[in-house]
């Protein structure tokens, strides 16, 4: 989508400075995704498909659920199913709607080279700008979610927009609209907290004792949120992060080793020049050419003497 | 091709068009490289057409660099290995630095700090090689873990930092010693060049009788 809200970022890829973001008077917005209250039917991912007018490929079925089976270019919502005993010995069908967290710190923006290819609004939604996307597939480096996805037709990273152009409009995102039990709620980030302590309440009467909400606070919270019935342990559903974080090597190469790379390349270039006025340059001297001549001379004359 | 009379053969021309494919090569890298390292160098990126063209264009020169810096090497190798001259010339580091030349000990057809230059991109580009194929998209970006793609992007430009620290002293040394750049692009050098910056390899080309650039190599590259 293009880029409606170009106003309104507060984060903008591979820019040093920070957006004047003069629309700010926005709420943050979230998506809660309430694990629980999830039946599996995917109207969610085929909601997603069609307001994004996207139809990725077909592909083979391989004996599970999950179709296709991972997150693709033309995929940006997937329904993840797993199967989980828990203590008692009763088996749980753990199903994710699995897509972009949205997060507060993006680790997909941190990484991405290309200015304005990875921006943030500030409602909270990260949006590609695939105008601006060169490709690279950095994002994907970035991502503590494996979540964006290179497409191989016109090399460009895609995912999960949340409906930036929905909401942009005051629609709510096509998944939330679907869903027909009303498992995946938009709103406010505070409403949706709220909404979530309840079901999380809620749950907990019915038994769940780990019940609990996925904002994960090492990215900043998330703009994506899940109700979980075993919040303690995020893994079991399909191996969500237990503690998502931009990688300790990201934060490195997108952090200390910028600066310091720059210094040391200056340094070297402004050192250079210093040298060359302080020394001037090292010609050859007729003195040189008479010290060479001088000694090919004698190496002829030794030559002949000896043939 | 022919060279003025009374001179000696520093590079052939096998050589020197080697020497500069791999030099356009390393710049246009560098270029497109430094572009997508840090955002106060993405205009560069105009430079190659667009973003999407740099991207797709660069690790195809760094294979093209690759194959062609083997070239050099295989041509380079035997006369940057390091011996007791170098550690003698490098001693002397400041009256080089200084301008003194004169004073300081004789060397081969290369001295210390060109041996670093070569040693130093021989290591570097292997490694710049092996971490642009993990990290190359378009063909390979399934082929490993994401976890690994982060160690080689880190790594690769780690390495191009210090590749290209390497190349700016490279270049202002061909800039600094007068007639190295012709040495370069027209393959001669004077004597008078020859027997003051390196002295053993003018000595040794003198007492075989060699043209240059080396007496083992006369046969074989001959041209005048
Ligand atoms: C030898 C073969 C090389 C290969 C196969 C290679 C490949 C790559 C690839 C695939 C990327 C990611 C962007 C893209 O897809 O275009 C990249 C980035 C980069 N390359 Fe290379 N490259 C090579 C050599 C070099 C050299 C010689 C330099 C410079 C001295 C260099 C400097 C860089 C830099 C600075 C980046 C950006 C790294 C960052 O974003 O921090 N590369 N390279
Ligand atoms: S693939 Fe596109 S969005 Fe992802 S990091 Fe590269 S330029 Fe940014
Ligand atoms: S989940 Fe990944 S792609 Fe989505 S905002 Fe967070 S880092 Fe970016």
């Amino acid at each position: 989508m293009a880029d409606l809200q170009s106003q309104d970022y507060i984060r903008r890829s591979a820019t040093n400075l920070t957006p004047p973001s003069v629309r700010h008077h926005e709420l943050e917005v979230a998506k809660l995704i309430d694990v629980s209250r999830c039946i599996g039917c995917k109207a969610c991912q085929s909601a997603c498909m069609e307001w994004n007018n996207l139809r990725p490929e077909m592909e083979e079925f391989n004996g599970a659920y999950e179709n296709p089976h991972d997150l693709n270019p033309g995929t940006w919502t997937l329904m993840r199913f797993a199967e989980y005993e828990d203590e008692q010995g009763n088996l749980e069908w753990l199903i994710r709607k699995d897509g972009c967290m949205h997060c507060e710190d993006p680790g997909c923006l941190k990484a991405c080279p290309a200015p304005g290819a990875i921006v943030q609004y500030a409602n909270g939604i990260v949006d590609f700008i695939s105008e601006n996307c060169i490709g690279c597939g950095y994002c994907v480096k970035g991502c503590p979610f494996n979540i964006p996805r290179i497409s191989a037709q016109d090399h460009k990273s895609y995912k999960c927009t949340l409906c930036s152009d929905r909401v942009g409009v005051g629609l709510e995102p096509a998944c939330v609209k679907t869903c027909p039990t009303g498992a995946i709620m938009f709103g406010s980030k505070d409403d949706m907290k709220d909404w979530a302590g309840e079901r999380i309440a809620e749950l907990k009467e019915r038994g769940f004792q780990n019940a609990g909400l996925y904002d994960p606070p090492e990215v900043g919270g998330t703009h994506v949120m899940y109700v979980l019935h075993h919040a303690d342990k995020p893994s079991l559903y399909s191996g969500l992060p237990d503690k998502p974080h931009i990688s300790a090597l990201v934060g490195a190469w997108k952090g200390v080793l910028k600066p310091l790379a720059l210094a040391g390349l200056a340094f070297a270039a402004v050192s250079a020049f210093v040298h060359s006025i302080v020394s001037g340059p090292n010609e050859t001297t007729e003195a040189d050419e008479a010290r060479a001549r001088a000694e090919m001379e004698k190496a002829k004359r030794n030559g002949s003497a000896e043939s | 091709m022919s060279y003025p009379k009374g001179t000696i053969v520093r590079n052939s021309t096998l050589t020197r068009v080697n020497h500069w494919i791999t030099g356009l090569c390393f710049v246009l890298l560098t270029l497109s490289g430094l572009a997508m390292f840090h955002p106060v160098f993405f205009w560069l990126s105009n430079l190659f057409g667009s973003g999407q063209w740099m991207r797709a264009l660069h690790p195809w020169l760094g294979v093209t660099l690759i194959v062609s810096f083997l070239g050099l090497f295989i041509q380079f190798w035997r006369d940057n290995l390091w011996n007791r001259d170098d550690v003698e010339w490098a001693k002397s580091l400041d009256k080089v630095l200084d301008n003194r030349e004169e004073e300081v000990p004789p060397v081969g057809r290369f001295n210390a700090g060109q041996k670093v230059v070569f040693w130093g991109m021989a290591l570097i580009l292997p490694v710049l090689f092996v971490t642009g194929i993990l990290i190359w998209e378009v063909y390979f970006g399934g082929a490993t873990s994401i976890e690994t793609q982060r160690v080689a992007v880190l790594i690769h430009s780690l390495g191009a930092i210090g590749a290209i620290l390497i190349w700016i002293t490279h270049v202002y040394a061909a800039i600094w010693v007068k007639g190295s750049m012709r040495a370069m692009l027209h393959g001669w050098v004077t004597p008078g060049w020859a027997h003051r910056h390196h002295r053993k390899w003018f000595q040794r080309l003198v007492a075989t009788g060699s043209p240059g650039p080396t007496p083992d190599s006369t046969a074989k590259f001959r041209e005048h």
